[in-house]
């Protein structure tokens, strides 16, 4: 017979005849339950056990009965949004200065005015040739800055093919504008001119946003205006094809897409 | 009817996690990973500091996914020398493009469903 202290002897009989079981302090407990097992099955070598029953969960909400599918669906959105959004960024060239536009125009207005005032057709078309070398530069220059403060290269992927698509319409028109000129026929000159630097236009703004090619395509029916109208009205078809265009548009680019 | 049908066709593409898992291309879903590919597929190749200022990522940022994208056979990456200056270009594979264009369906697909529904 196992001596039973008080302590337990009192647990057993509190254990047996209440209703209300609190729990001991563990040994004590264990005693208890050795005892017990003994009185009840007269075996001696009853071990301790603790039963140890699960809780079933019952949740407070019932679960869906789908998956939630808004978050899955709006991350695929999202998703898609960032592909396009990087590969705007990636293909499209964004760094034409619209400020370097409106300077460019400034420009154009400035040498219709001074090209109208020119006696000689030589010098007429010396002003021009001067007015197209500064506003190239004023537009390498701008656009340039402006690649640099957004963190866009310039002599590849996007800005390469701007520049690439822009030079032959130039080039041809240069050379066109020799060959007229020595022809006699200065007058079809600004015509050409802003049909060409409009075809430009167009072809490189395929890569850039979408006011630049819109801009390419005003300046060529302008051009197509200017060559149906009298060879009189050509500087002022200047002033509005290069001139007045660029400072619209640039003033456009430069709100709608910084600078 | 609808609902329940649109369920499972969502389920078929990206469903359960145990389905989702091999379907969607985990080495494309990471961000950057996705911002590489994606760059790579409006430009014929694009040399590594391009690609970083134009992702504004950090040297180490960049090669790691990209060899990561490399060892996979989407990014095919050209090691030469400009004079003394290394300079790496990368240009996407026709892997690389396929990848992407799963990918793009995948997301498609899931819009899809739910817009079903």
């Amino acid at each position: 017979m196992i001596a039973e202290p008080a302590g337990v002897r009192r647990w057993v009989k509190h254990a047996l005849t209440s209703q209300t079981h609190r729990p001991p302090a563990w040994g004590c407990r264990a005693r208890a339950h050795a005892l017990l097992c003994m009185t009840k099955h007269l075996t001696g070598d009853c071990k301790p056990r603790i039963v140890r029953t699960m809780a079933k969960i019952i949740p407070f909400r019932r679960p869906p009965e789908e998956p939630p599918l808004e978050p899955l669906h709006e991350r695929a959105m999202d998703n898609l949004a960032f592909i396009r959004q990087t590969m705007e960024r990636a293909g499209s060239f964004t760094a034409v200065s619209g400020w370097g536009q409106v300077v460019i125009g400034i420009t154009g207005v400035l040498a219709a005015w001074l090209a109208s005032r020119q006696a000689s057709p030589e010098n007429w078309l010396a002003t021009w040739s001067v007015a197209a070398v500064v506003a190239m530069g004023i537009g390498v220059v701008t656009t340039g800055m402006k690649a640099r403060a957004i963190g866009e290269p310039i002599r590849s992927g996007p800005g390469r093919k701007f520049v690439l698509s822009l030079a032959p319409p130039l080039v041809a028109g240069a050379v066109l504008t020799l060959v007229l000129f020595r022809a006699g026929m200065a007058g079809m000159l600004p015509g050409l001119w802003l049909l060409l630097y409009g075809a430009g236009i167009v072809g490189a703004g395929t890569n850039s946003v979408r006011v630049v090619p819109v801009m390419g395509f005003s300046s060529m029916l302008l051009g197509v205006a200017a060559l149906l109208a009298p060879a009189a009205w050509g500087d002022a078809f200047m002033a509005v094809g290069f001139g007045a265009l660029h400072v619209v548009f640039g003033t456009v680019i430069a709100r709608r897409y910084g600078g | 009817m609808a609902r329940a049908s649109a369920a499972e066709r969502l389920r078929s593409v990206a469903g359960g996690a145990e389905t989702a898992a091999p379907e969607l291309d985990r080495l494309i879903h990471e961000r950057v990973r996705l911002a590489i590919v994606s760059a790579l597929a409006v430009n014929e190749s694009l040399a590594f500091n391009e690609l970083k200022d134009m992702l504004s990522l950090t040297d180490g940022n960049l090669s790691v996914h990209a060899r990561k994208l490399e060892e996979a056979g989407y990014v095919q990456c050209t090691k030469t020398f400009e004079g003394r200056v290394p300079r790496t270009e990368f240009r996407l594979t026709d892997e690389g493009r396929g990848a992407l264009g799963r990918y793009l369906d995948h997301m498609e697909a899931i819009i899809q469903a739910v817009r079903d529904r």
